[in-house]
This record gives C-alpha cells, structure tokens and sequence, in this order.
C-alpha cells in the first residue's frame, strides 16, 4: 500500500517588504529581492490555519484523524498550538495532535511521525502544518534574510498524490543557530563555522546517504528540493551533489519569501508539487541538528488536487509593505505611544465557552427554518425556535461587503480599522417547515467583523471578501483569535 | 422577517391583542406635568465635581417649580458610568429616607428616568417626583466614551461613530449619493446645530462652522469627521414631575407628558443580513407609541420643534426619516432645503443638540426635554432662539446605533 502526501497546501502573508528598505534603515547593504511578513494580527498558528484549510479544500474535514504542527515560533512556550490550529480548521474533536517545536528540522521530524503514524495505523489521515514567524535582530543579516510562512501536508495511504518511497535521519547535536528560553531574536555562532560544520556537513550526508540507501544517483531524481540557509549556499550544495541548478533544482525563493524557518523545505516542496507530474521522482532533503531526507514519487492523483492557492497564487497576491517603520510595528519591536481608548481585555472562560462561534466559527442553521446567525443563538431570531439549531461551518463561505468604516478612533496596530458588515452566501432551503425556510432561497448570514489584509482606498461597498482567521489582540498576555474578512487573496 | 434583526410586528393593536387578549395599554397623555427644569452650563467642567453639577441642575429645578428638598417624595436618577445607586444624588441633595432609583438604558438613560417617574406619579403612588441625571466624561481621560462591558472578542476595535459611520455609508450606498455629496448634506446638519449651539449660553461649543470646516476637519470614521460627531462633556440636568391635576398649583405655564415611547429589539441587526443599514425599526416603533398615545397623525405638521439625538449628524438624518417627518431617502432634500434650521418650517435642535451640548449620557435625555419645555414655556434664553408658538415638541433620546437601538421618544406639550 503507498503512503505518501494525500494533499498540500501553502499560505504567504500578502505583506512584502523589500530587502533594500530594510537596508535603507540601517545604511548597509541590500541582499536584494523580497521578503514575506506576516501582517500584525498573523502569527505561526494563524498562517498554519490558512495552509491548512488550503490543504484541505475539496476534502472532507472529518477524515482527518491527527495534527501536527511544527514550528519553532508557536505562539506558547507552554500551551499546544496544534489544538487551536484543529479547531479553527473545524476537524473532529476525537484526533491527536502535537506541536513540533525547537529546530528547523521540526516540519519534516513531523512529516516523518505522520508517515509513522498512517504506517502504524493509529490515523489514516494525519495534518502536518509547519509556519515559522522568526525574528532576525533589527539590523541583522537574518532579518533580510528571514521570510514569513505556511505549509500544509496531508498524509495518508488512500489517494496519494505523492508517494513517500524512503526515508533517512540523523541527528547532530551543533550550536549553529539557537535561541534561548529569554531571546526574541535568532542567535548564531560564526559563519564559517556553522555552514560548514553545521548546515553543509549534515546536509551533504543527508542526501548523499538517502542516495546510496536507495541506490540513486542524481539522475534518477527529476526535482532535488532541499533546505538552505541563503541563496549562495543553496546552488553550492545543488552543485556539490551532482545537480543541475537550472533543470533538476527547486527554486528555493529567497528573492520573494525569505527563509521561512521549519515551513521552509515543506513550502519548497509544496512549490514543487505544483510543477509535479505522474512518475517524477523528487528528493526532498532538511536541515536543523541533524539531517531528514526523503524519496518521493508522483502518482497520476496530482492532477486532482490542483485547485490550491499553495505558493504560486499566494505569491502572486501581494502587497507591498510601504516601510520598514512598519515591520517594526507589526512586530512590536518599537514602543509605541499608549491611544486615550480603553483596551480590549482577555477573558478566557468566554473564549472557551464560545470556542464554536468564534474559534471554529460556526453560526447557528435554525432546525426549524432552515436561517443561518452568527453569533449562535439558542432562540431563533426569525421563527422563535429554542435550542432547535446546528451549528454550520461559515469560514469557507464568500461573502461581501455589505457596509464598513474606516474608524481612525479605534486602537490598532495598524490604522486604521476597517470594521465591516458581510453579507456570507447561504444555500437555498434546509429547513424542515416548507412555509418557513425550507425551499427557499435562505437568508445570506451577516458578520459584523474587522477587515485585514486591505488597502483602505481601495475598500468599496459590495465588494467581494473572504473570511480568515487572525489574533484580535495580545491583552494580559493572551493571544485571543477570532475572524477577520479580507479581499479574496485571489490575484 | 422584517429588516433590522427585529421581530415582526404589525401595530401595538394587534401586539396587545396576541398577549391573551389583554386590552390596550392606557395612554399616559395628559396625566403628568414637569412643573419645574434645571440643566448645569453643560462643557469641560475641570472645576466641577459630579456632586457640584448634580446640586447646580437640581437647585435650579427646585427654583423653577418653587419646591424644595422637603417636597421630593421620590427620586429616579439616571448615569451610566458615573455612579451606581441612588446614593449618588442622596449625598449631594441630603435627601432623607425616601425611595430612589437608579436607572440605566445605555445613552437613553436620562429620559428613561422621566419614563419611570411618569409611570410612578400615574399610578398615584407619588404626587412629586425629581429627576436627575448626569454623567463626568472628562475626568476618564479616555477619547470616546468608556467601553463599560464589551465582548471581549465580538467587542473589539469597535467605536460609536464607527458604528454609524457603518450606516452613513450603506445609506449613501443605498439612495445612489456620492459620499463626498452624502457628506455636504451631514455638514449642514452640522453647520446648523453649530449656529443654534453657539446661541445657547449652557452650550459646549459655541462657535459656528461652515461647510468647508466641517468637510475639511480630520475623519474619524469615514465618512464621519470631527464634526460630524458630538463632544465629550460633564453635565447634568434635572426635572420635577407632578399630577397634571396637580400642576396648576405650582405653575401656569406647566408643560404636559403628552406620550412616551420606548422600543428595544433583540439588537443584532448588525449581525442580521436582513437588516438593511438604513432603517431604524426601534426608533420607528418608539415613535408610533408615543404618536398614539398623543394622538398625532401627522408629526411634521402637528410638532412645532424636534429635539433629536444627534450623537453623530447621520443620526439625526436617519432619525428624521424613522420619526415620520422626512419620506424614506428623502430627508437629504430637507436637510439641503434648510427645513429644520431656526427660521425654518421645523426647527430641529435649536439648542443645538448633541452636537453643541455634548453627550454626557445620563444627563442628555433630561436636557433634550429641558429645550422643549423652555421653548413651550417662552422661555428659552435669548430672545434671538426663542421660537414662535410652540404648542407641542418631541425630544428623543437614543442610545446604540443602527441595528441596535434603545430609543425613548416624549412628546411634550403646552397646558390646557
């Protein structure tokens, strides 16, 4: 029986910001190009949401049977994020789940447990959702460097797209890259020292041992899709094992993403499967303490799985960051001065409580006539019915906008705020009292909400938006999450 | 369904009727008097304490009506974040062992205590009763008004002008009206309330604006700029209320409860997608009470003068319509036409409103019918503001914002 990727998927934050801008800043050099930052209101568990319900698309989200989530930016050092990223998902309660945290190498350590565990049995389908946030120091190389991002794969032995032929590990225990229990920012040690002792050393003997275990030379692989820690040194370790940069090479996007930490390689390999056809054989290598490298195989099921905004509709659905000032405020690397308004507080027995309506964002459908509300209610604004409701699934339902302001009063990290009225499309009938609801067209189902990701110039009634899920606010040292709108993110 | 997250009803006849056949609800028309008003010069009062306004408003009540302390038989008494308990006047007035209440219904809270109290002397539990609201705003330091309770994530980043500027814009989006154009017709409203306001010596601001100010001041939530909204204030007004039978006794020139209407939906028309963002259903039910039970057909031609809740100028736009004055999308063309300025056909706001007294929220709904009775009475201030033959007014006083609205309309008018 194949095991192997079932489907995948990928978030880029439309935010990019040009790498001679941050150079500007600190009157030093450019490394050229771009790369992502994630908006203010973005986290790792927010952006692993996004490529996971990319991932999922046309799949039934009760099939899945675990998540895992690897990152080495959870938005806890002490609290799962995997949980939250299922329930906003909207996948069944009775799953696994585990964050893999602290190296780089935590997206593929993760996909290797998911192919353990559909091998195992104990999940037919399991989530891997790698997303990195990191933070290079202002000034920095690695914070030119340093790109923002998501990928999801969804592993499984029904339908693969991708089979996994052979797998390889090693661990290495080196300082190259750290950050303690107290740093904000990405510590290293020397150059010299850790490229070749650290990222050069393990994963040469990554590849070349998956090679020589499988009896492949480099002609055998149609795309060689490998982790590295900047563009010279990625066509060095392409040329070093024996590839040819322009025809058999992932293009590892550095002039548009950045390094993008444990989503990295899996965002890389996401990118390749969107080229993949039948019968390609793909060697997929990472790095981080140690080494993971993999063989895969593309099956004909690829082409169903086609509709995704993975990384190139993602990639093409940008906004420029129009400063570096602004990086710094979403990432709250500035004190900024206290606004004369009251701040939103954190309660957690509301969240908790209300974790359907807001976390998984379900509204409540009416048994008895068939209308859809958000938030939930228990009585029935159109029929009266009491404790007669569903709840029903509204993330994945497009809307527009039906009226908005653009509220320079309101706190923000980024004004101003854009606080929206969507109008979210609703089926025709489902209710079972014909003279009611069902058979007819429904009600849409209204969302009073805040809208991210916009160009305020640009927002106009009735225009088209989508729902995302985003952090409202960091107050008493909580993340409280809750859905955003946004234009749609297709280009 | 009908638009606006509220219920479907068909006329109070018809909701009386549903609840097992009881009858009618009486009208309180005619049955009590304001024998006596008092309102503090409402501004940035650094100087003085809640305690201070309360004692200026209520003396000049007492002053009005000829009482005094020893006369008040009982107290309703409206803030919404200034103080709890009926304590909070107690103290200051030395009011001794009688009944006070502590009212609140959001920014609606300073006529909701005259509400009461007229239910209270109608039922003939009381023969004098004082109203007292008030509200310190600036001391909070905040911009706006507090949050008080809000939903911790339902409830964040939203404000009170954003919450209609949400209707200012679907309404322009509605009739077709460019919202550079929408927005010259919210400055007149503005540049209006400004020249009454800057007449009126208790007034805030006192100053006039023109057009080209008002459009051109900063935005605070599209398409509202600064003077679309009203100000931030301390205040306090107060009212004495007797048996209408009783009335003549203190005064000649008593002003009568003529109706009160109040309607409160379930609020979620912001969520509801049926709600179209330019009704308001509450305030159109809160009006046809009140008109009822004052016997009004035709408002625009039986009222002589409107007190409106101006907290922002599209309020007082959508209000118009919702109160049976100006058609459904029509009220731009009056406003435009100058209707509803001092010398026109239906005076609105010739205090100047909101706008130029401020919000202090338990006070406002107290100083909303203080205009009204002065103007009844012949009284107002200076010659220059005093309208001519007021007979019957209306004072409206609101709080939320479309979608979810607590509105309280009284209709006052001259004795006999």
């Amino acid at each position: 029986m194949k095991t192997g990727i079932v489907s995948y998927g990928a978030y880029i934050p439309i935010y990019r910001l040009k790498r001679d801008e941050i150079a500007r800043a600190w009157e030093r050099g450019s490394m050229g190009g771009e790369r992502a930052v994630a908006n203010y209101d973005e986290d790792s568990a927010t952006m692993a949401v996004e490529a996971v319900i990319d991932c999922l698309r046309d799949s039934d989200r009760q099939s899945v049977d675990g998540l895992y989530f690897a990152s080495t930016t959870p938005p806890y050092r002490e609290k799962q994020s995997a949980s939250l990223i299922a329930l906003a998902a909207d996948l069944r309660r009775q799953i696994f789940t585990a964050d893999f945290a602290d190296s780089l190498r935590a997206g593929t350590v993760a996909l290797r447990a998911a192919l353990d565990a559909v091998k195992g049995g104990s999940g037919k389908r399991v989530m891997v959702a790698a997303a990195d946030c990191r933070l290079g120091q202002p000034q920095s190389d690695y914070e030119q460097n340093f790109g923002d991002g998501a990928a999801a794969l969804l592993i499984g032995d029904e339908d693969v797209a991708c089979e996994i032929e052979g797998s390889y590990s090693h661990a290495d225990d080196i300082l190259d890259i750290w950050r303690t229990e107290t740093d904000t920012f990405t510590q290293s040690w020397e150059d010299r020292f850790i490229l070749s002792e650290g990222y050069v050393r393990n994963t040469r003997e990554a590849i070349s041992s998956i090679m020589e275990k499988y009896s492949l030379t480099p002609q055998d692989i149609t795309r060689a899709v490998f982790y590295a820690p900047d563009p010279r040194r990625h066509s060095e370790m392409a040329r070093a094992m024996g590839f040819d940069p322009k025809t058999q090479v992932q293009e590892p996007m550095f002039a548009t993403v950045g390094n993008t930490g444990a989503a990295f390689a899996l965002m890389m390999l996401v990118a390749a499967l969107e080229e993949a056809r039948a019968g390609d054989r793909i060697l997929f290598a990472n790095y981080g303490d140690g080494g993971d490298a993999f063989i895969l195989r593309v099956t004909e099921e690829i082409e169903k799985i086609r509709e995704r905004r993975g990384i190139k509709r993602h990639l093409a659905s940008r906004m420029t960051l129009p400063n570096y000032e602004k990086y710094l405020r979403f990432r709250r690397l500035i004190p900024i001065q206290a606004q004369a308004r009251e701040q939103a507080n954190a309660f957690p027995p509301v969240a908790w409580r209300e974790r359907e309506q807001l976390i998984s964002f379900h509204g409540s459908r009416c048994k008895r006539c068939g209308q859809t509300f958000h938030p939930m209610q228990r009585v029935c604004i159109y029929c009266g019915a009491k404790d007669e409701y569903e709840g029903v699934r509204l993330s994945d339902r497009q809307g527009t906008l039906y009226t908005y302001t653009v509220d320079n009063l309101a706190l923000s990290s980024d004004p101003p705020t854009i606080v929206s009225k969507v109008h979210l499309e609703e089926g025709v009938g489902g209710g079972e009292n014909e003279k009611v609801g069902g058979g007819k067209e429904n009600q849409n189902v209204g969302v009073y909400c805040l809208m991210t990701d916009r160009d305020p110039e640009k927002v106009k009634p009735d225009m088209p938006v989508e729902m995302t899920f985003r952090k409202m606010h960091d107050s008493g040292g909580m993340h409280t999450y809750y859905w955003k709108c946004r234009p749609p993110r297709e280009p | 369904m009908i638009p606006g997250g509220c219920i479907p009803i068909t006329g109070n006849a018809d909701r009386h009727e549903n609840h097992r056949g009881l009858k009618e609800m009486e009208t309180i028309k005619d049955k009590v008097a304001i024998i006596g008003m008092g309102c503090c010069k409402f501004g940035e009062n650094w100087d003085k304490s809640v305690d201070d306004m309360i004692i200026d408003a209520v003396y000049e009540a007492y002053e009005d009506a000829g009482l005094a302390r020893e006369d008040i038989q009982a107290v309703w008494v409206g803030t919404a974040f200034s103080g709890i308990g009926g304590i909070s006047v107690a103290a200051p007035l030395k009011l001794d062992r009688i009944p006070i209440t502590r009212v609140e219904n959001f920014c609606a809270t300073g006529m909701e205590t005259i509400r009461n109290a007229s239910y209270a002397i109608a039922c003939g539990a009381y023969d004098i009763v004082l109203c007292v609201g008030f509200e310190k705003l600036k001391d909070t330091g905040l911009a706006g008004l507090p949050a008080g309770y809000t939903h911790p994530v339902l409830g964040v980043n939203v404000t009170a002008p954003g919450r209609w500027a949400m209707g200012a814009t679907r309404y322009f989006q509605a009739y077709g009206i460019e919202p550079q154009e929408g927005r010259k017709t919210l400055a007149r409203i503005s540049v209006k309330s400004h020249y009454n306001g800057a007449r009126h010596p208790k007034a805030h601001l006192r100053r006039e604006v023109t057009i080209e100010q008002v459009l051109n001041a900063p935005l605070i939530a599209w398409p509202l700029g600064l003077f679309d909204c009203c100000g931030n204030t301390d205040g306090a007004a107060a009212a004495i209320l007797t048996r209408a039978d009783m009335a003549k006794s203190f005064r000649d020139d008593y002003v009568l409860i003529k109706g009160i209407g109040l309607a409160i939906g379930p609020g979620l028309g912001k969520e509801d997608a049926s709600y179209d963002y330019i009704h308001l259903p509450e305030t159109e039910a809160a009006a046809q009470q009140a008109y009822e039970q004052a016997g009004i057909t035709n408002p625009r031609k039986e009222l002589d003068i409107l007190e409106l809740h101006d907290c922002f100028t599209i309020s007082e736009l959508m209000t118009l319509e919702a109160i049976g004055i100006c058609p459904k999308g029509k009220a731009k063309e009056d406003i435009d036409a100058g209707t509803f300025t001092l010398t026109g056909e239906l005076p609105v706001n010739a205090d100047g409103g909101l706008k130029s007294f401020g919000h202090p929220v338990g006070a406002s709904g107290l100083r909303e019918c203080y205009e009204v009775y002065k103007q009844i009475q012949g009284k107002a201030e200076l010659p220059e503001r005093q309208l001519k033959d007021v007979r019957l007014g209306l004072s409206h006083n609101q709080g939320g914002h479309p979608g979810s609205l607590l509105p309280i309309i009284t209709i006052l008018g001259q004795a006999g």
